[in-house]
């Protein structure tokens, strides 16, 4: 009996330290992982689309609130003042979520550019949603209000041949960003303005 | 038990270099040493596990009741690849992102459970301290060597450097499994006749 109060006790203990610890560390690295993760899956479509910004897109980001999700902005300066954004979303591809980073010019209200960040296409098919520049230029210059569909959908987005429904994936997530977009305009507005304090 | 500080540090490095001579862990060393970098950077990670589970566990040995040890020593492992884990991903995340599920994997690696098991339980905190360290610099030396060898002939590089110019022709079956198994197997061969 005395044993297996022991063992209990002394297994116990080890535990707890070792929750204890791992909580702290974890607590400790949690912004520098977040940092990092972002510098290097999402890091290069954020730079490509706010390509020539004078500050750090991925340093200068903030969160908000929609709903009960919390997204997060990444903020783009020109010629000083930071007035573009680019945000992520995701849509229904041939082999799982295609995330989709949006770049928008807040005071047009035009997109500036839309780069694939996370996909499981397939190689050489729809997999050149993130490879070939051609296609997510389409999105580039286009209002918010417009509707992006394929062109076999009744859209202007040429998909690419023999990838349709990769095509309609990167259509869908962009509609969500700009549907975001125009949801907290306000605030993300309200954002704008503290950076170019 | 008369070995002195010294010599349970070399002995990792030589006598018992775990990949070669005690033949252990031998997942993580034909799985990762597609590159030399790859290696010593699973080298470096599981010296760290094996170094600090060492410490704690001859420090712990008094208080823990043999029936349960294997389970405590699971959890002080478990703990420090965690912690590794964290650290990696914190600041050499393109490191983390090749290495991949064999860093969570160093917890069943046998070599850190064995130093445990065999050494650290038996014996003073000094001398686990320099078995841990001697073991683990073996395992890096042996997979650096080993990723030296694949890289060399599978792509041509050292550390990402180019050796025999643009006229190589790699020879892809050295970074594919095969080509581990068999350059892991001529490795031993090799060891076995210097100690002859």
């Amino acid at each position: 009996m005395r044993d297996i109060i022991k063992m209990i006790l002394v297994l116990a203990i080890l535990s707890t330290f070792s929750g204890g610890l791992l909580a702290a560390i974890r607590t400790g690295t949690k912004d520098k992982i977040e940092n990092q993760q972002l510098q290097f899956v999402k890091g290069p479509a954020i730079r490509s689309i706010l390509e020539g910004a004078s500050n750090d897109p991925i340093a200068d980001r903030f969160k908000l609130k929609d709903g009960d999700i919390e997204r997060s902005f990444f903020v783009g300066a020109f010629d000083g003042k930071a007035n573009c954004i680019a945000l992520e979303s995701y849509g229904k591809g041939y082999g799982g979520d295609v995330g989709v980073m949006v770049g928008i010019n807040i005071d047009e209200n035009k997109l500036i550019g839309a780069g694939v960040t996370t996909h499981a296409e397939t190689p050489g098919m729809g997999a050149r949603a993130k490879e070939d520049p051609a296609f997510v230029s389409q999105f580039k210059g286009v209002d918010v209000k417009d509707a992006y569909k394929v062109t076999t959908d009744g859209g202007k987005i040429d998909a690419i041949s023999g990838a349709t429904i990769t095509s309609r994936a990167v259509c869908a997530a962009v509609t969500d960003v700009a549907s975001i977009y125009s949801r907290l305009k306000p605030q993300i507005s309200d954002k704008i303005k503290e950076f170019n304090k | 038990m008369a070995k002195s500080i010294v010599q349970e540090f070399t002995k990792g490095l030589w006598d018992e270099i775990p990949p070669f001579r005690l033949v252990l862990g031998l997942c993580p060393t034909l799985a990762v040493t597609k590159t030399v970098e790859n290696g010593i950077g699973m080298g470096l990670a599981t010296t760290f596990v094996l170094v600090c589970s060492n410490i704690l566990v001859s420090a712990l040995r008094n208080m823990i009741p043999s029936k349960v040890r294997i389970a405590c020593f699971i959890v002080v492992i478990a703990t420090f690849v965690t912690v590794v884990e964290l650290l990696m991903q914190a600041y050499t995340y393109p490191l983390f992102l090749k290495l991949g599920i064999f860093i969570p994997l160093i917890v069943v690696n046998c070599i850190v459970l064995g130093r445990a098991e065999a050494f650290a339980f038996k014996n003073p905190i000094a001398p686990s301290l320099a078995d841990g360290l001697g073991i683990g610099v073996g395992f890096t030396i042996a997979l650096a060597a080993l990723g030296a060898i694949r890289e060399l002939f599978g792509a041509g590089t050292i550390l990402g450097i180019n050796v025999f110019g643009p006229s190589f022709q790699p020879f892809n079956f050295m970074v594919e499994a095969p080509g581990a198994f068999v350059c892991l197997g001529l490795m031993l061969a090799v060891m076995n006749l210097a100690k002859k």
